[in-house]
């Protein structure tokens, strides 16, 4: 199964390259990953996407709290929270299809954030399915080249544990 | 008023009591080199190699319980003691190692002898630095020493660029260290101790399994007391062999793969494991789904992720042995008293049934020696009163299976890595730690090759270790499992050339001592332990022994082989390779 981890670490140098290699060292995936300051610049937050079964899961979140600059570790499968991933997409429609790409661009809540006479590039944010949904879409309409971010994550106020 | 980076080292050191370094200089650590050289506090042992020097630390922290010490240069010295290094990281055990580094300015151009050693390290230290400001140096010290040697013990690498050793910062040694992301728990859960001492209570046919974390964590009394006052039978795996009195009736000797039969079929009978710092290894298991079929296990670890790692666990109390230990008898002995005595009467019998079934044994014989000979005249002429370290091999399983061990800390032997070469070297940490009592090495003719050039610091320092070598011209663990597994197919495991090694001995200016018959095995021993020198004991033993019983890799551990079964048996017995 899929799980999101959030893990507030220590911002201090080589604190990404002791998180990575502790999944490479111990054979586990790593789909996604981002890295970024917290209210606190001394702290950073990582949002990390692996995939296990519970056993796998447990060693991860257990080896991860294990690292002396983690602070903590939450595993976001165990609570209520709201993730987001964004992807800037970059297409090249023919002229009869413009419209259509705008309009999709709208359905979807997106920006169009820079084009040319030829391409349009849309910034879209929503969770996963969202994105991939709109990926689907564009498709047909000639997709130059995407760049997706990682999924960040934040567990919801008032979290109850499933 | 302010100090250089180099002089805040050394001081630091002295603060953390420090009194021996394990060293070897080069360009970058020659400030701290001279600083040293006006020190009277502080003695360092200079080594032939920096491997020998981390595991001299190593060997000295294993016997002495203090963290260990070595001191190395960049690039090739930083990276000759990576070995050393994912040795105690394997075995939990405390060593600080201090590593040069080229300037910072230089850092990261690629210079004469620049090495990222931090990057290299990250995954067999605990934790490790590089130090960017002289005035973050004595608290990272001290830093260092505190997590080297709290919770689960580890080494820690220190990397000291050579303009911080020249830097100049008032030195403020912290009273106290405070990291927020480490907080190691130590007291086990009290609801999880209470439900440990009712499943005992219960139980008919408990076995308790005794780890490294034992002596790590100073244990072996409390765990002494849990035995005999329920009278469960311990047994101790190779890292926690010392953790329980060999001799006592109740202990089993080791499990696993050179296991003894009763400790194994112990496991696989029980009905509840108490397993105390130990980590469910797979030379210990064997094969997981076969392993304590019937057993409820309880699980006493300070490390969580040794908890439910390799097999499921009904009660985890994660907390240090001592702490966790202590709270446990304690329960036991205010509640209920049951008459243990009279509940373990049928399975002590049963134990002493397969005892007898099966002793630990060997086939003596007069023309040619045996390496259990050597160990079992080792232990009755000592009285068993010796530290013993072993190298890895054969020698190792004859040493941890012939020897009795009834004192914590006096089996020095690379568990979890496995690494030929480590027991000379901490042989010799050990004897700088102890310089009064016997240190020996159970090596082999391998083993004492990979670091014998360690013997010069023995003589130099005139710490006497005495290395016992069960010369068979083999590497001999390679060989078995050749035999027994490959077809006897021996590729590569005859080393053809072996040197002399009583002139060996000699040429550094150490004794050397030779025995080829048995009957010359006790005037042999004897002799090393009257010479206050390092000596060389070379016996010549039978190449063609092997260590017994014997479970296959992969297989479960009451599927074992005995030397006293036809070959053709033997070789039913498929290793998963
Ligand atoms: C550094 C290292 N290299 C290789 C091995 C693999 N290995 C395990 S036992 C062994 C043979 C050891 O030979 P020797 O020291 O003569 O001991 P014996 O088994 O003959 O007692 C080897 C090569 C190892 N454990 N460590
Ligand atoms: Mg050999």
């Amino acid at each position: 199964m899929r799980h999101t981890i959030s893990v507030l670490v220590e911002n201090k140098f080589g604190v990404l390259s002791r998180v990575s290699g502790l999944f490479s060292g111990r054979g586990y995936n790593i789909e996604s990953i981002s890295v970024g300051e917290t209210l606190d610049p001394k702290i950073s937050i990582m949002t990390i996407v692996t995939k296990g079964d519970d056993q796998i899961i447990e060693q991860i979140t257990k080896q991860l709290n294990k690292l002396i600059d983690v602070i903590k570790v939450q595993d976001l499968l165990e609570v209520d929270h709201v993730e987001r991933e964004m992807v800037l997409l970059k297409v090249t429609p023919r002229q009869e299809l413009k419209g259509e790409v705008l309009r999709l661009a709208e359905i979807f809540r997106g920006r169009i954030v820079d084009s040319s006479p030829k391409t349009y590039t849309i910034e879209i944010t929503g969770d996963e399915k969202k994105i991939e949904a709109f990926i689907e879409l564009m498709k047909p309409m000639g997709i130059k080249e995407f760049v997706r971010s990682g999924k960040i994550a934040i567990a919801r106020e008032m979290t109850r544990t499933r | 008023m302010k100090v250089s980076g180099s002089q805040i080292v050394i001081e630091s050191l002295k603060k953390e009591g420090v009194k021996h370094i394990f060293g070897y200089p080069g360009g970058v650590v020659l400030n701290i080199f001279d600083y040293l050289y006006d020190d009277k506090d502080i003695q360092l042992i200079l080594t032939r190699h920096e491997q020998g020097a981390t595991h001299m630390a190593d060997g000295y922290s294993r016997s002495s319980g203090r963290v260990g010490v070595a001191l190395v240069t960049s690039g090739p010295g930083a990276t000759n003691t990576v070995t050393g290094l994912a040795t105690a990281a394997m075995d939990s055990i405390p060593i600080v190692v201090f590593t040069g580094q080229v300037p910072t300015m230089l850092i990261g151009n690629d210079a004469f002898q620049e090495a990222d050693i931090v990057g290299i390290t990250r995954p067999c230290t605990k934790y490790n630095y590089l130090i960017k400001d002289v005035n973050d140096l004595a608290y990272i010290i001290k830093e260092a020493f505190y997590i080297a040697s709290s919770g689960r013990p580890g080494p820690v690498l220190i990397d000291l660029p050579k303009d911080i050793t020249a830097a100049q910062a008032v030195f403020n040694w912290p009273d106290k260290i405070n990291i927020r992301s480490y907080n190691p728990t130590l007291e086990g859960n009290k609801w999880m101790i209470e439900k440990a001492a009712q499943v005992i209570s219960k139980s008919k046919k408990p076995v308790i399994l005794c780890g490294g974390g034992v002596l790590l964590s100073n244990a072996s009394e409390e765990l002494r007391e849990l035995a005999e006052f329920t009278q469960i039978p311990v047994s101790a795996t190779l890292m926690g062999i010392g953790g329980f009195p060999s001799t006592h009736h109740l202990s089993l000797g080791m499990p696993g793969m050179h296991g003894t039969y009763y400790a194994n079929m112990a496991i696989q009978e029980s009905d509840l494991l108490i397993a105390v710092g130990m980590r469910f290894d797979d030379r210990v298991t064997g094969k997981l789904d076969a392993f304590a079929p019937n057993a409820s296990i309880i699980h006493i670890d300070i490390d969580p992720t040794s908890i439910r790692k390799n097999v499921k666990v009904d009660i985890p109390i994660v907390g240090d042995s001592k702490r966790v230990l202590t709270s446990l008898n304690q329960v036991l002995k205010e509640g209920e008293k049951p008459q243990w005595n009279e509940i373990r009467k049928q399975w002590l019998k049963q134990l002493d049934e397969w005892k007898a079934l099966r002793p630990m044994s060997y086939n003596y014989v007069e023309d040619v020696i045996k390496p259990q000979y050597v160990i079992e005249k080792l232990y009755e002429i000592t009285s068993g009163d010796a530290i013993i370290t072993t190298e890895v091999g054969q020698n190792q399983m004859w040493a941890a299976q012939f020897f009795k061990y009834d004192k914590p800390r006096t089996f020095l032997s690379s568990g979890g890595l496995g690494t030929m070469g480590y027991g000379f070297p901490a042989a010799i940490g050990a004897q700088a730690a102890y310089p009064d009592r016997v240190v020996i090495d159970v090596a082999g003719d391998g083993s004492i090759q990979m670091n014998i050039q360690e013997l010069a610091t023995a003589v130099l320092y005139n710490l006497p270790v005495k290395v016992a070598i069960l010369n068979n011209g083999y590497l001999g663990m390679v060989r078995q499992w050749q035999e027994l597994f490959y077809k006897e197919r021996y590729s590569h495991s005859y080393l053809s050339t072996i040197p002399d090694f009583v002139k060996v001995a000699e040429a550094y200016g150490a004794v050397g001592l030779r025995a080829t018959k048995p009957s010359e095995v006790e005037d042999v021993i004897r002799e090393a332990l009257k010479v206050k020198k390092p000596v060389f004991m070379d016996f010549v033993i039978d190449w063609k022994e092997k260590v017994y019983p014997m479970v296959p890799a992969g297989a479960p551990i009451d599927q074992m082989m005995f030397d006293d079964e036809p070959q053709k048996e033997k070789k039913k017995l498929k290793a998963v390779k």
